[in-house]
């Protein structure tokens, strides 16, 4: 395939094909890696959640278990507790900061992305150290009202932690989202009598929809498939990924941990599809 | 027309930025109550910045003032000028379909339902767009959207109406049409307005007066015909069409050039002088017995007539416009017969 | 002024969740070299517990960046040519590729370490070995390495430089090498720096993936949060902070204002 032909008029159609068999070349190595280890798995996740003594119906037993459908509630209701109040307090904070110039804005800012890496197992840690028994707040309730408050064990401390890993990712979006946001039309809202909070109301928050939709979208997604946070606060089995853990390791019911999980999959999956027809191709859950 | 609106006056109001950009001088100004002024010059002039201190997005620096009908509203923000402003890019509110942003002003001041829907059908019909109310802003044309934008801005009784290039997002044939649209509608409405534009021609047929602005400060005010025809500086001639700035010595009322001598109306001065004559007002007669000719170096077709440039007679050469009934070529001697009253003394300086 | 009052309460606001975000982190740093956290920093400073972490967990702290390398070498040798050909072929088989490759950052870590286990857990060679770990992390990492080279691609436009050497006379290979490759080192750069942080902080998959002899720095925090006392975990997270905190910099000056959502908490 890597042929050079000296005649002209073929020399162009030399290098094209020759480049298209270079192309295809460079994808073999990716080829290779993702159908060994993502594609193939993958399928024989799907398999393995088939295979138990329900078979095929294992899938709709996540639906039709009661112990399994709290769970999934739990965990569906958590997610969207956590994306509604992240999303309030980073359009607060985000908004502010974006508008605002302050001696010392560059260091809030880095405060409030700087634990945009921290992994689930850390931001548990976090909480504990907030709320757990040697916690922060613990301390500071006990001297005020002489009774220790420690709930990172809780889903009180899971909700936090859920919060403490989506409010930077989330406010980032948001910012950016504001920054583009067209100043005409706030003007324009002015010259016409509107008043700060209806220009809030008719103007900015419509203009930021597709971003709320957007990062919300991987908000939810996030919190849906979380599971170093809820390890580490060692919260009762109340949240899906620590059921499919547990179902796994200790109980070793292989099938329908693979149910469970090609089903967490599949929602997640198909809330960040809905999350880039808004939000454009760089969304991602981002692990 | 009964005319509507304020009168406006602005009292030595200037406009320094943050950044230190000074980007108005001080400028007194007044308009009349239904009068159409419009703001014209290069980009960097100043015109927006005036006429957003007018509208209220900027305050103007220490000392200066703003008033509408006498009152002092140089502290009354946007919100409460009442004013009418159509953004060059419209900004027209996507999450609002057609009839919801002209009602918006109307919504803000808390006129009942029924009275809306009256006043966004009148002007729906006024401004030509009727059928369109449910459209959503991304389904309009450019033409469409701008009149969206005029009918909202109107729609709840502005004291003052006020437009930065509304017709610059536009393409060409588009501009033509809807500019003659938009005359009609601002002498219709009898409104005070007050008009920005880098387009010459727009001005001139838009505007009851023009100020010419260049570097932060009004270089000339007066009617179309008082700018085109008496220029009050060299820029101003320039800007506002097409026009030739000869350098000449003048005595007893005449100017002599290397092509000859030309008469002048108000040449009591003697010495150096800066003349400017527009192309048109130059006539092509016999160059034998002309007592001002030259050699004719280029000649153009303009579509309704002949553009040459002539050399020899002044020390730069000089575009004429020719009608298409006086043939011409390169080379041709010609004579240039000029009214004494169409040329017009400038002063010396640069500006 | 109710301006000022509004003005107020929002920076009060943001200063509160910017200190709920901050604050647990930087107590955690500061326990991490307290001698007793119970007395609070009365009881004086010391690096007894560092050590202590030094002792118990130097080799996840090895194996960890060891993992995080291999990955970064993977994803290279993987990623730069795939860019490059998806970005020349562009087609409909181009798109199902890109989709491809973004699915792991759609499916919950757990998910896809239980698919690995499945498929290959009977080899244990392979099971018991750091290489399992790798292959998961090399598969969650890729499509960052993959997107980052495709967006410099896209703004260079590296198809035309592509065939001005074509045109004299250079073969695919010496492109790829003399042209394509040094005009994409921004790309390169800024994924390969996203590789490493996002390989180094990775638990879900991890956990899973590690078995008690392959253990990598954050599995290694999971064990010591259940099982060790609070000044040690800290000290523990301390040094995993020193690790990542530098390549967080790092990032946020390179990649500028563009924001690009990078995260892996979970």
């Amino acid at each position: 395939m890597i042929v050079f032909r000296r005649s002209r008029r073929s020399t162009r159609a030399a290098i094209v094909m020759t480049k298209r068999a270079f192309a295809g070349l460079c994808l073999i190595p990716l080829a290779i890696l993702v159908a060994a280890f993502f594609v193939l798995p993958l399928a024989r996740l799907v398999a393995t959640g088939a295979s138990g003594e329900l078979g095929i119906k294992a899938y709709a037993a996540i639906l039709l278990n009661e112990r399994y459908r709290t769970t999934l509630t739990n965990t569906v209701l958590l997610a969207a507790a956590t994306t509604i109040a992240t999303l309030a307090i980073a359009t607060v904070t985000g908004l502010f900061l974006q508008r605002h110039k302050f001696p010392g804005r560059a260091l809030v800012v880095a405060m409030l992305t700087f634990p945009l890496a921290f992994p689930g197992v850390v931001v548990g840690f976090m909480i504990i150290l907030l709320a757990g028994r040697q916690g922060l707040i613990g301390e500071a309730t006990l001297r005020l009202f002489g009774d220790k408050e420690v709930f990172a064990y809780s889903m009180g401390g899971l909700f936090l932690g859920y919060l403490y890993f989506s409010i930077p990712r989330v406010i980032l979006t948001i910012m950016a989202a504001v920054e583009k946001l067209d100043p005409s039309l706030e003007e324009a809202a002015r010259a016409l009598g509107a008043g700060p909070w209806a220009v809030y109301r008719d103007v900015v928050l419509p203009g930021l929809n597709p971003a709320f939709i957007a990062s919300g979208a991987i908000a939810f997604a996030t919190a849906m498939g979380a599971f170093g946070t809820a390890f580490t606060l060692a919260t009762d089995v109340a949240v899906l990924p620590m059921l499919i853990y547990t179902e796994f390791t200790l109980s070793a019911n292989f099938a329908v941990a693979a149910a469970l999980s090609v089903g967490l999959g599949l929602v997640t999956w198909a809330i960040l599809a809905l999350a880039r027809t808004y939000g454009g191709a760089t969304v991602a859950a981002a692990g | 027309m009964r005319a509507h609106g304020v009168a406006l006056r602005l009292e030595s109001c200037g406009k320094t930025f943050a950044d230190g950009t000074r980007a108005l001088e001080p400028v007194t100004l007044d308009v009349a109550r239904g009068e159409t002024l419009v703001l014209l010059g290069p980009s960097g002039c100043g015109k927006t910045t005036l006429l957003r201190l007018i509208a209220g997005l900027e305050t103007p620096d220490t000392c200066g003032r703003i008033l509408f009908n006498n009152a002092d509203v140089t502290a009354v923000p946007i919100e409460r000028r009442n004013v009418g402003m159509v953004f060059q890019s419209y900004a027209l509110f996507p999450n609002m379909n057609v009839a919801e942003n002209i009602g918006y002003g109307l919504k803000i001041r808390g006129t009942p339902e029924s009275e809306r829907k009256a006043r966004i059908a009148e002007l729906l019909a006024l401004t030509g767009i009727e059928g369109l109310e449910h459209r959503r802003v991304d389904q309009l044309s450019g033409g469409q959207r701008q009149r969206v934008a005029l009918a909202r801005a109107v729609a709840a009784q502005p004291s003052v109406l006020l437009l930065d290039e509304p017709l610059t997002a536009l393409d060409a044939a588009l501009r033509e049409r809807l500019r003659g649209e938009l005359n009609r509608l601002l002498r219709t409405l009898g409104i005070t307005a007050i008009y920005v534009t880098h387009d010459q021609s727009e001005a001139m047929a838009l505007g009851d007066r023009i100020a010419v602005m260049r570097n932060g400060a009004i270089a000339q005010i007066g009617t179309p015909r008082d700018i085109y025809f008496a220029p009050a500086s060299r820029f101003v001639a320039e800007f506002v069409g097409a026009a030739n700035i000869v350098e000449a010595q003048c005595k007893a009322g005449a100017l002599t050039l290397p092509g000859g001598t030309l008469r002048v109306v108000n040449g009591a001065e003697s010495g150096i002088v800066l003349a400017m004559i527009r192309p048109e007002s130059i006539n092509v007669v016999a160059a034998d017995g002309a007592a001002f000719a030259g050699l004719v170096d280029s000649v153009s077709f303009v579509g309704d007539r002949q553009r040459a440039l002539v050399s020899g007679a002044a020390k730069n050469p000089i575009t004429v416009d020719v009608p298409h009934s006086i043939p011409l070529k390169a080379g041709d001697r010609i004579g240039l017969a000029i009214d004494p009253a169409a040329i017009r003394l400038l002063p010396r300086e640069g500006a | 002024m109710r301006d000022r009052a509004i003005f107020a309460g929002q920076l009060i606001f943001t200063l509160l969740v910017a200190a709920f975000l901050i604050v647990p982190a930087l107590l955690s740093m500061l326990a991490g070299v307290t001698a007793n956290y119970f007395r609070g920093i009365r009881s004086g400073l010391t690096l007894q517990w560092v050590l202590q972490v030094w002792e118990l967990y130097s080799d996840t702290i090895f194996r960890s960046f060891l993992i995080a390398f291999a990955a970064l070498a993977v994803t290279l040798v993987v990623g730069v040519p795939a860019a490059y050909a998806l970005h020349i072929r562009n087609d409909r088989l181009s798109r199902a590729v890109e989709e491809i490759i973004t699915l792991p950052l759609a499916i919950p870590g757990l998910a896809i370490a239980l698919a690995l286990i499945l498929t290959y857990g009977g080899f244990a060679g392979f099971r018991g070995s750091w290489l399992f770990i790798l292959a998961g992390h090399a598969v969650f990492t890729l499509p960052f390495m993959v997107r980052a080279v495709l967006a410099v691609f896209a703004t260079i436009d590296i198809k035309t430089l592509d065939e001005g050497a074509a045109s004299l006379g250079a073969a695919p290979w010496r492109r790829f090498r003399d042209v394509i490759v040094p005009n994409a080192r921004p790309g390169i750069l800024a994924g390969s720096l996203m590789v490493v942080t996002l390989s180094l902080g990775e638990f879900n998959l991890t956990w899973m993936l590690s078995t008690p002899l392959t253990k990598t720095l954050p599995v290694g925090l999971a064990d010591s949060y259940a099982s060790m006392r609070l000044e040690v975990a800290s000290a523990y997270t301390l040094v995993f902070f020193v690790m990542i905190i530098p390549l967080l910099i790092a990032m946020q000056i390179f990649a500028g204002t563009r924001g690009s959502a990078v995260g892996a908490a979970r």
